[in-house]
């Protein structure tokens, strides 16, 4: 029998990004608030101070900020007959663990989607009809807007320090800033970082292009600052370790600066690290959660009353939870019925590699996580999709957010892979090279989605949490489509060689590869309770004080990074619960 | 011979009795009367706030402990006190105490049983407080705060140093009387040089720390009347009480009105303050509470103060240091050791950045003739305390764990002859001597590790 804990107002879980921001509004509506976080507590100081946190070992190769995936992990498999095997050691993706979770090792990058991203499938099916969607992709419109989520992108911005330059505001263009973005209330709290030598190269090549470049908004703060919570920021000094690693300098936006020094004062919060939730708890006829069961850091099992359960873990642990605690109906391939593990999309991430000689200083061991040099041209409605042949866009980015030898120096195409050829190389390239990257969409299909796994089982005795997922075509397309226009681009700036890694006809997803983090989807968000988990505020359909925050309500995946967009749904989400639920508690969409 | 032992047995015995009769002697103190019209709640409300600027808390809440309960021990030369329980509980606290009762406790140093306080107790400080405000006190302290608990702990002082009545003759020789110090306002020509005067003298009692001590441990001025008030007082858990007199290089001379109340307010200031730990507590505990035009006054008064006679060290900005470094020209091992530890947030141009890393140049922290607080911060490290206008904890690691007393000391005297600043070469025999107090093992790893049971 579980230990009872006295029953709060709510009870989050997870404490990163959207658990901070969570807990900020909901102590700031006068809630007692409990986060339950399974990792550790983690600050500055002394968790990531200098210089021991610059440790490429202990970072990038041995993880030490990262989720540990011995208790916990998924499995993973390219279709619906095969046997999905678990992900034993970080490769594609890296969920993160301990106070900041994600949002602690993050590299900055600090988008907001489109307009046209939020009703993409309506958007695609007018400009090219439906027959133009393959039958498979389950792509769907966001039940939000761009407009209505605009307040909380500034909001989160503002929050994050973000460093960049607007390109539209008030519906005025801005010089050097994205022409095609939706329109900001206003311009960024800071100005843009400096470029490096390949973010300078980048404007170049795309302005050869005829394409628009503009700075990446990044939250790695160009100057110092202090955010609507008096919360400070120091300028980034572009150490070159964010992703992967804490800040040591409180330049990178985090939970861990940005909102956790003003929860760690309130007396209506309280964080309990190293509790590791197992369920939520649902009453009798399932249709409320009463609470959840977590295992606290003596390994006591522990129950916690809650009026209001928020689940605001790393998005596949989210959906996770659902499944296992009986929130909705499972989703199943075969019939198209259920909604939870629905339309898990992930991101199409590719890079082109450019070698110069030693004229060329790129000092690679410069790095601001977030910053560098993008552009729009072939994302959203400025990509003719019929001619591209694929549905969703990209972008393409200069970027270095810090490299150093134990994480791995490219070399040119025809190097040896080991010997004095490959040291020569190395040697020659480190200096003497960078990389740009495309970022594609990724797609949801009707194949591509989160179940509980048959077979294996985490630390804890629950099933692991499945993953189905596998290039389709479309991405594939896309991939090949955006690396040659980068490699197009980068023809321009006269390299002495380059490499593209675009994805092969019929390659497989490789989980042993490091991507992206962007996993996205699984819990989605929509207006049809029998399409989606969640409705517009990311309230469950069929629980209604449970509700999943974070990119497992991406329907599919735009472009860009998620992390401006969970952070403006987070707000959005809070909005409605403060605003709405608070008051009548109950399904805020009417089923 | 044996005639002259006598007399001197007599004479010693005499001058005894006297003492004796001196501690002995009651003494009396004026009755306070009681305000019964005032608006009761009011008065609560006011009596918390002065509460706060006079820090009762610092004492009497220990830490995790209940508000006012007490209990906190106070390391002092004769052995540890134990700060008394001052809620209003009847049976452990005083909650049985009059308004003459609590008068005498807190501006007379004399407790109910008519013993001597311990000077811990900083009523020569508090004599100062007015009438009206003792009354607001009482009233907060009787009705604004939670009755607990806590017998009083014994304080651990031997035989004979734990005899009350020689403190009666320090109390009587050194602690003036309320009636003969009286707050005068009428003594500045500036009613806010007045007020702030009143709350750095009185209930701030900043000369505690700040003020040096004579051999008899009473501080050497209590007001502006003398020279050495406020000049910089001993070392308090490894952090030197600062001058705050008006010092050019390391007192407040550099230091605008504005940098002090931003300091007293949130901890921080934009360039120039590094707190240590007292000095943290005192603004999380105290000064962050009191109004803007408070927190005004003080700084006025401060201001106010003439440098003292004292002046070791000196700052007049100069370019060398930052084009050297900035060239790649290191010139010792001192520099060589900023340049690899320190200048990625101070920056070779030892400016730092507004509000996050504190400027290097001219910083009258850096400047301080003891070196003891630069050599304790670079060896364990410091954060700024969370207050409520500046909730960031932001912090510096210690580098104990990488540097030998021997670099630590090179790398200071660095910084203090750089940039323009003058002050004195640290040695590496005052870093060991810091090193010998700290915790041998490096800082805890994580903030779970911290909060682990």
């Amino acid at each position: 029998m579980a230990n009872a804990k006295a029953k709060v107002d709510a009870v989050i879980v997870g404490m990163g990004w959207t658990g901070a921001i969570l807990a900020k509004e909901l102590t700031d509506a006068g809630l007692h608030v409990v986060v339950l976080e399974r990792g550790a507590d983690r600050d500055t100081q002394p968790d990531f101070a200098y210089p021991k946190v610059v440790d490429e070992l202990e970072g990038s190769v041995h993880r030490r900020y990262l989720q540990s995936l011995a208790q916990e992990t998924v499995t993973v498999r390219h279709n619906l007959t095969s046997t999905a095997v678990p992900y034993r050691q970080m490769g594609s993706f890296k969920p993160g663990t301990g106070v900041g979770g994600a949002g602690s090792h993050w590299s900055g990058c600090h988008f907001r989607a489109l307009p046209e991203d939020f009703k993409l499938r309506s958007n695609v099916e007018q400009r090219y009809g439906a027959s133009f969607i393959p039958s498979d992709m389950s792509i769907q419109d966001f039940p939000v807007s761009y407009e209505d989520l605009e307040p909380h992108f500034d909001h989160f911005e503002y929050v994050c320090g973000t460093s960049g330059k607007a390109g539209v505001i008030s519906g005025v263009k801005q010089a050097g800033g994205n022409p095609f973005e939706g329109s900001r209330s206003r311009e960024f709290p800071l100005g843009p970082n400096p470029n490096y030598l390949g973010a300078e190269m980048f404007y170049k090549g795309a302005r050869e292009m005829g394409w628009d470049p503009y700075p990446i908004p990044a939250s790695n703060a160009s100057a110092p600052y202090v955010n609507p919570y008096s919360c400070q920021m120091g300028p980034c000094n572009a150490c070159g370790f964010c992703s992967d690693y804490g800040c040591l300098n409180y330049s990178k936006a985090s939970p861990n600066i940005s909102i956790l020094p003003v929860l760690r004062q309130r007396k209506n919060f309280e964080l309990r690290t190293h509790a590791q939730v197992l369920k939520v708890n649902l009453d009798s006829d399932g249709k409320k959660a009463t609470g959840v069961t977590y295992l606290d850091a003596q390994g006591r099992e522990v129950e916690q009353q809650a009026d209001l359960v928020l689940l605001c873990a790393f998005s596949l642990y989210n959906v996770h939870l659902m499944l296992l605690s009986g929130i909705g109906k499972p989703y199943d391939p075969q019939t198209g019925e259920g909604t939870i593990g629905r339309n898990y999309s992930y991101q199409n991430l590719n890079r082109v590699v450019l070698f110069f000689g030693k004229e060329v200083q790129a000092n690679q061991f410069i790095g601001i996580g977030g910053a560098g040099t993008t552009m729009d041209n072939l994302n959203g409605n400025q990509l003719d999709n019929a001619k591209a042949g694929f549905v969703g866009g990209g972008i393409i980015w200069a970027r270095q957010p810090g490299a150093g030898p134990v994480r791995g120096i490219n070399v040119p195409p025809g190097t040896p892979n080991w010997g004095t050829a490959w040291k020569q190389a190395a040697s020659d390239a480190f200096r003497h090279s960078f990389y740009f990257e495309v970022q594609g969409a990724c797609m949801s299909y009707k194949q591509h989605y989160l179940s509980l796994d048959p077979t294996y089982k985490d630390g804890f005795g629950r099933p692991l949490l499945r993953m189905n997922f596998d290039w389709h075509d479309n991405e594939i397309k896309a991939s090949q489509y955006l690396v040659g226009k980068a490699l197009e681009m980068s023809k321009v700036l006269n390299p002495t060689a380059m490499a593209g890694d675009a994805k092969k006809s019929g390659e497989h997803y490789n989980i042993t590869k490091y991507q992206s983090t962007h996993t996205c989807g699984g819990a989605i968000m929509g207006s049809d309770p029998k399409t989606s988990a969640l409705n517009r505020y990311l309230q469950s359909w069929d629980v209604h004080n449970v509700f999943a925050i974070g990119a497992n309500a991406f329907p599919q995946n735009n472009g860009y990074n998620p992390t401006g967009m969970v952070g403006a749904l987070a707000y959005w989400s809070a909005k409605a619960i403060r605003e709405q639920y608070l008051k009548n508690p109950g399904p805020l969409v009417q089923a | 011979m044996k005639k002259f032992l006598l007399s001197l047995i007599t004479l010693a015995v005499l001058v005894f009795v006297a003492l004796l009769a001196f501690a002995l002697w009651p003494t009396s103190t004026p009755a306070l009367n009681a305000n019964t019209d005032a608006d009761q709640a009011a008065l609560i409300e006011k009596g918390r706030y002065l509460a706060d600027a006079g820090d009762c808390t610092a004492c009497h809440t220990a830490p995790g402990g209940k508000p006012f309960a007490g209990g906190l021990p106070i390391a002092s030369p004769i052995g540890t006190l134990y700060s008394s329980n001052i809620t209003p509980d009847k049976a452990s606290g005083i909650g049985s105490y009059s308004l003459d009762d609590f008068d005498r406790a807190v501006r007379h140093g004399i407790s109910a049983n008519g013993s001597s306080l311990y000077p811990a107790m900083p009523y020569p400080a508090y004599a100062r407080t007015s009438d009206d405000d003792m009354r607001a006190l009482y009233a907060y302290f009787m009705h604004g705060v939670a009755p607990v608990y806590a017998e009083n702990r014994a304080n651990d002082v031997p035989w004979p140093l734990s005899m009350r009545w020689p403190l009666a003759i320090w109390r009587k020789v050194f602690a003036p009387a309320p009636q003969a110090v009286g707050f005068d306002a009428g003594r500045y020509q500036d009613p806010q040089v007045a007020r702030g005067a009143y709350l750095v003298q009185g209930l701030g009692h900043c000369g505690t720390c700040h003020t040096p001590r004579a051999l008899t441990l009473q501080e050497k001025a209590l007001d502006e009347s003398g020279a050495e008030y406020l000049s910089g007082g001993p070392v308090i858990d490894g952090w030197l009480a600062v001058n705050l007199r008006g010092n050019p290089a390391d007192g407040l001379g550099g230091w605008s009105v504005d940098d002090i109340v931003a300091t007293l307010r949130s901890a921080r200031s934009p360039s120039h303050a590094v707190l240590g730990g007292p000095m943290s507590d005192v603004v999380t505990h105290s000064t962050q509470h009191l109004n803007d035009a408070d927190l005004q006054a003080v700084a006025v008064y401060l201001k106010s103060l003439p440098p003292s006679a004292r002046q070791v060290s000196s700052f007049k900005a100069d370019p060398t240091t930052a084009k050297a470094l900035a060239a790649g020209q290191e010139g010792s091992r001192g520099a060589e050791l900023y340049v690899d530890n320190c200048s990625a947030c101070h920056r070779t141009n030892g400016q730092g950045y507004e509000r996050v890393f504190p400027k290097i140049a001219g910083n009258s922290s850096v400047l301080s003739e003891d070196p003891v607080s630069l050599i304790r911060l670079v060896l364990a490290g410091s954060k700024l305390p969370a207050t409520a206008s500046a909730p960031s904890e932001l912090g510096m690691p210690g580098f104990a764990w990488r540097m030998s007393d021997e670099e630590v000391a090179q790398l200071l005297t660095f910084i203090r002859s750089s940039w323009g600043n003058q002050a004195p070469a640290v040695k590496p025999e005052q870093v060991a001597q810091m090193r010998a107090t700290l915790p041998k093992e490096s800082p805890a790893v994580s903030r779970t590790d911290i909060a682990k049971p």
